[in-house]
């Protein structure tokens, strides 16, 4: 091959541009038609619990898009120098420091958070979507591909933890984000109208129904069945 | 005494599943059958009634506020407890290796059917948690041992009834979209009411 029709092969494959059709599908489709919670069946583990509330809910998925995001990041950076036994330990290693060091952030700045979501914070690490997502996506891709993907997971496992918040918020507590919805909603139609908060919403019990229930709705929209 | 209240607690009322959600992905996915799900439920047992007891000697030896001063007295100050998360997993990682040699080595069926789920308990919420919680409720040696093994035990009992509903479940027909899943968040749900019964037993 002379050194021409080398330089015309080089010229003929451009960089992948930043958000290609390629690189937006990672990111939309764990959104949706690969959902890490209702179709993948990962990371309920630490979800359920904090979703009593929208705001401690809101923080978690940050947490976890921080923390899927950057470590999806990070080891594939590190990928051709992990050896294969070793691995899974290599990247406990990565996911405890990144979930340090939001445990630390919180502590330094939103101290009643940190008390809230208490134990829950630390259990990102065992998050299997994490772990899932190292071993099935990173360990083989290239850094910002992996970015990506981290990120197209942690939102699909946002907005589903978040739904369930809104819904558990507002019938088991009659707010949402703190705002009491149901207070108004009674005012309006006088004194004798009021809105009964339903307290099995509150308990983990609410927590499985409506995400059951969601599953049902998002899997028949998708079509996925489960054999 | 007092440890048997705790006992009891931890199995029924302080389920990891029915009250914490911990350790759910295996939960649902090795639920498929009351034969896989026992042996996954005792190989939990084992982890956690090891890893737990492990990490309270770290945690009160190493990494608690003064906790060196065994070392000499003058490291009184320091306090290592953000190492928390990155020790206490080491801990259990090597754990389970530890376990998953001696399973392939004892049990080649069991190890076959297991999978990948055997090297997943390292990353099971349940073991975690578990130990999360012993430091942050300031447990007892004795405590902390008998807090792992029951709630091993309250992981065992859920995942074994969950598996023995879903065998039957094979028969009815559930609609598409909850088939799987669905159907077993929904039952984990109902579960998880009759276990509220327990509540209000004060131990």
């Amino acid at each position: 091959m002379s050194a021409e029709t080398l330089e015309k092969a080089i010229e003929k494959k451009p960089a992948e541009a930043l958000f290609s059709k390629r690189r937006r599908k990672l990111v939309a489709d764990p959104l949706i038609d690969d959902n890490p919670i209702t179709i993948q069946v990962l990371g309920i583990c630490s979800a359920l619990a904090v979703t009593t509330q929208m705001k401690p809910t809101l923080v978690m998925a940050i947490s976890v898009i921080f923390v899927i995001a950057m470590s999806n990041f990070v080891i594939s950076v590190m990928r051709n120098t992990i050896p294969a036994r070793v691995r899974i330990i290599v990247q406990l290693a990565v996911v405890a420091t990144l979930v340090t060091l939001v445990s630390e952030v919180l502590k330094a700045f939103a101290y009643d958070m940190y008390k809230e979501l208490s134990v829950f914070i630390g259990l990102i690490i065992t998050n299997c979507i994490v772990m899932g997502r190292l071993e099935a996506f990173a360990m083989g891709n290239k850094p910002y591909d992996s970015l990506l993907d981290g990120l197209g997971s942690a939102l699909g496992y946002s907005w589903i933890i978040l739904t369930v918040a809104f819904f558990r918020e507002l019938f088991g507590s009659g707010s949402v984000f703190g705002i009491p919805v149901y207070n108004y909603v009674s005012s309006i139609f006088g004194p004798d109208f009021s809105l009964a908060t339903n307290g099995l919403m509150v308990s983990p019990i609410g927590a499985f129904i409506i995400l059951g229930l969601i599953v049902w709705v998002q899997r028949t929209k998708t079509g996925y069945v489960e054999h | 005494m007092e440890l048997f209240s705790l006992a009891i607690r931890s199995i029924f009322i302080d389920n990891m599943i029915f009250a914490y959600f911990l350790g759910m992905c295996s939960f649902l996915a090795v639920s498929k059958k009351v034969s896989t799900a026992l042996g996954l439920g005792a190989a939990v047992i084992f982890v956690l009634s090891v890893t737990t007891p492990v990490n309270w000697l770290l945690n009160e030896f190493i990494l608690k506020e003064g906790a060196l001063t065994w070392v000499s007295a003058d490291l009184v100050a320091i306090d290592l407890s953000f190492l928390r998360f990155i020790m206490f997993i080491a801990i259990i990682a090597a754990m389970v290796q530890l376990v998953e040699m001696v399973v392939e080595k004892f049990a080649p069926a069991l190890y076959g059917q297991l999978g990948i789920f055997l090297p997943l308990i390292a990353v099971n919420c349940a073991i975690l948690g578990g130990s999360l919680f012993m430091a942050q409720r300031d447990y007892t040696l004795a405590e902390s041992a008998v807090y792992g093994f029951g709630s091993g035990t309250g992981f065992l009992l859920a995942i074994v009834a969950l598996a023995a509903i879903r065998e039957k479940l094979k028969y009815s027909h559930v609609p598409n979209g909850l088939k799987g899943l669905g159907i077993t968040m929904l039952l984990t749900g109902l579960m998880g009411l009759a276990f509220m019964s327990f509540m209000g037993i004060d131990l």
